[in-house]
């Protein structure tokens, strides 16, 4: 995942993916291991990825820790891969391009970046038991927001009232109360490439064993047709296939050797329960994965053909000659 | 201060994007109309006296080149002296539409000639100066447009410059007199605030620095200007000399959206730390003047 040809395509600069391409993506990166999910836990997977995340776009204290947020994703990773240099130095390349590419953008920049991710995750609320459970999501799915703790870097604690004169200087001070209970940022958290992030979030939730279950009933009630993303063709989605297509031939696939086939990953306490979960899903929350079939770029068309043959699929795939229309109408019977 | 009325359901949730609830209020029908972003569209409401809820659409930026449909921005009723137009910022350009929003009047596609590829291309800013409609872009420049009294024929007048980094919003007051010049305020993601004296050609007359961090609101009100930081904090300045008079440690988090009741002084505030915080202007200013 963290290769060369795949990082630099996720560097490029680019619009936020739609739901659907973000889920295929994902898939894929999941199938590429030789870890193995049916669409029950794959589904479970993809929700609790999903408001993970969200819960640590939204909770950044200021935009800017979005990226101490990464910044802890890839130090937790590095830990995992302590004993394998060729991955670690991958991941230290993309630690450098992150600083690099981000580590010198405006607040306000990272204020559009927050609010666009923000438009990604509206309207998500699937309960999560975790989050539940620790009291940092209500029952209908709402994240609680704290009203105490320390302020972010750069912020004061809120309650003062400050005047001043013509010539600038200090002439009076009132306090007020503000409701809230905060007290003063400790320090900064370190963009460095090592360093203390000081930011829990995007660190690891799991670190007392638990189980995680999320629902996704009782959330669907509140998905108005209104929120819903237009499932018509749209004529750039081309494009967008296009450019997930060299996203996908980006990634190295790599054979398990030896006789282990890989593992099964299920979510659920049971197999039945898994089978029970797949059947039951609200249609409104189905993801729509998005075969991708061969471009005509021959070599891609190799390596996405690969890439699918290294695992299960349900149906052949159909090998298309012609352009874009074949992808779009393969959209639309999905 | 203030009094908590009834609330209004929409009928979809609000994009976390800051200034994002304009009102019109049309007392002579009796009506409320809001207008609210959410991503690609603008949902608009119209309502009743106690809140009751009339009738709901949904508005779309126009479509343009690229993959997904254009995010909006902002939107804002724009009250000028024959007319109101309800005007809608996006990723491609700026619309227009007659106050209900049923009828397009204006297309205004942004050139994105000087950016960088990896530079956001947008119009955000949207304030009413007498007959003129001012938006802000991406660049800094702020597109003052020309608005006859009904009809189509919208005209771009001027291109302020004043500003480097991308506008975040833009307040306006009527001129109180010959003596009060300062009657625009413009702000940006640096927190750079730019003073204006509007006219067939607009003046600039003062700017104020900023310190590091995104100014996302800014309100005008007799001289006085209100400006909410991405730290926190509420400035309040004196608009003719820019002198910073109060400083309110306001929120937890940054804040997203000022608004004001001209009538009477009265000043809300409204961070990402989900709370809201009312001011008395007047009272502040009595306080303060030395």
């Amino acid at each position: 995942m963290f290769n060369r040809k795949f990082m630099e395509e996720l560097f490029k600069p680019q619009e936020l993916y739609s739901k659907k391409a973000l889920r295929t993506v994902y898939e894929r990166l999941a199938h590429a291991s030789i870890m193995k999910l049916n669409q029950a836990s794959m589904d479970k997977l993809y929700d609790l990825m999903t408001m993970a995340f969200k819960y640590q776009v939204l909770l950044c204290p200021r935009p800017k820790d979005v990226l101490l947020v990464t910044f802890n994703h890839l130090d937790t990773i590095k830990g995992f891969i302590r004993d394998s240099p060729t991955i670690l130095q991958q991941v230290d390349e993309t630690l450098r391009q992150l600083t690099e590419i981000y580590g010198g953008l405006s607040a306000g920049e990272f204020q559009l970046i927050r609010q666009t991710l923000l438009i990604f995750f509206q309207d998500l609320h699937i309960r999560v038991s975790m989050f539940l459970k620790d009291k940092v999501q209500n029952n209908n799915g709402r994240f609680v927001l704290p009203v105490s703790g320390p302020v972010p870097w750069g912020t004061e604690v809120p309650g003062l009232i400050r005047m001043f004169n013509n010539k600038g200087e200090e002439v009076k001070r009132i306090e007020f109360k503000h409701g809230g209970n905060y007290v003063p940022a400790p320090k900064e958290g370190s963009f460095e490439l090592y360093g203390d992030r000081v930011l829990k979030l995007g660190t690891n939730m799991y670190s007392v064993n638990q189980p995680v279950e999320t629902h996704v009933s009782g959330s669907s009630k509140n998905l108005a047709s209104w929120t819903q993303e237009s499932i018509a063709p749209n004529p750039l989605a081309k494009e967008e296939l296009n450019f997930l297509a060299r996203l996908m031939g980006g990634m190295e696939i790599k054979k398990p050797s030896g006789p282990e086939p890989g593992f099964r990953l299920n979510l659920f306490t049971t197999d039945e329960e898994e089978e029970q979960a797949a059947l039951t899903r609200p249609e409104e929350l189905s993801y729509e994965v998005i075969n991708i079939q061969a471009t005509q770029d021959q070599q891609r068309s190799e390596e996405l053909a690969r890439i699918m043959g290294e695992f299960e699929i349900t149906e052949q795939p159909r090998l298309s000659t012609s352009k874009g229309d074949d992808l779009l109408a393969m959209m639309d019977e999905l | 201060m203030f009094r908590w009325e009834r609330s209004i359901p929409l009928r979809g949730s609000a994009a976390a994007l800051c200034n994002n609830l304009s009102v019109l209020q049309l007392p002579a029908r009796n009506l409320t109309y809001f207008g609210v972003v959410h991503g690609p569209s603008a949902q608009l409401l119209s309502a009743a006296p106690e809140g009751v809820p009339l009738a709901q659409r949904q508005l779309h930026a126009k479509e343009g080149a690229g993959v997904s449909p254009p995010l909006i921005t902002q939107v804002h009723w724009c009250v000028l002296p024959f007319r109101v137009l309800l005007v809608l910022t996006s990723h491609r350009g700026i619309q227009m539409y007659e106050s209900n929003g049923y009828t397009m009047v204006y297309w205004h596609a942004l050139d994105s000639g000087d950016a960088s590829p990896v530079q956001a291309v947008f119009a955000r800013g949207i304030a009413a100066s007498g007959h003129f409609i001012c938006v802000g872009t991406w660049s800094g420049r702020v597109l003052v447009f020309d608005i006859p009294a009904k009809g189509p024929n919208i005209v771009l007048s001027e291109e302020l410059a004043g500003h480097q980094m991308p506008i975040t919003d833009i307040a306006t007051e009527p001129a109180q007199g010959q003596d009060c010049v300062a009657d625009m305020v413009t702000a940006d993601d640096s927190g750079l605030l730019c003073v204006w004296r509007s006219g067939p050609e607009f003046t600039l007359l003062t700017r104020i620095p900023g310190f590091g961090v995104p100014c996302p609101s800014v309100q005008l009100w007799q001289g006085i200007i209100a400006a909410g930081y991405g730290n926190g904090q509420v400035h309040l300045y004196e608009a003719t000399t820019g002198n910073l008079h109060v400083q309110i440690n306001a929120h937890a988090r940054a804040i997203c959206a000022l608004d004001l009741a001209s009538e009477v002084g009265k000043l809300l505030s409204a961070g990402n730390s989900f709370a809201v915080t009312g001011y008395d202007l007047a009272e502040i200013r009595r306080f303060s003047s030395v």
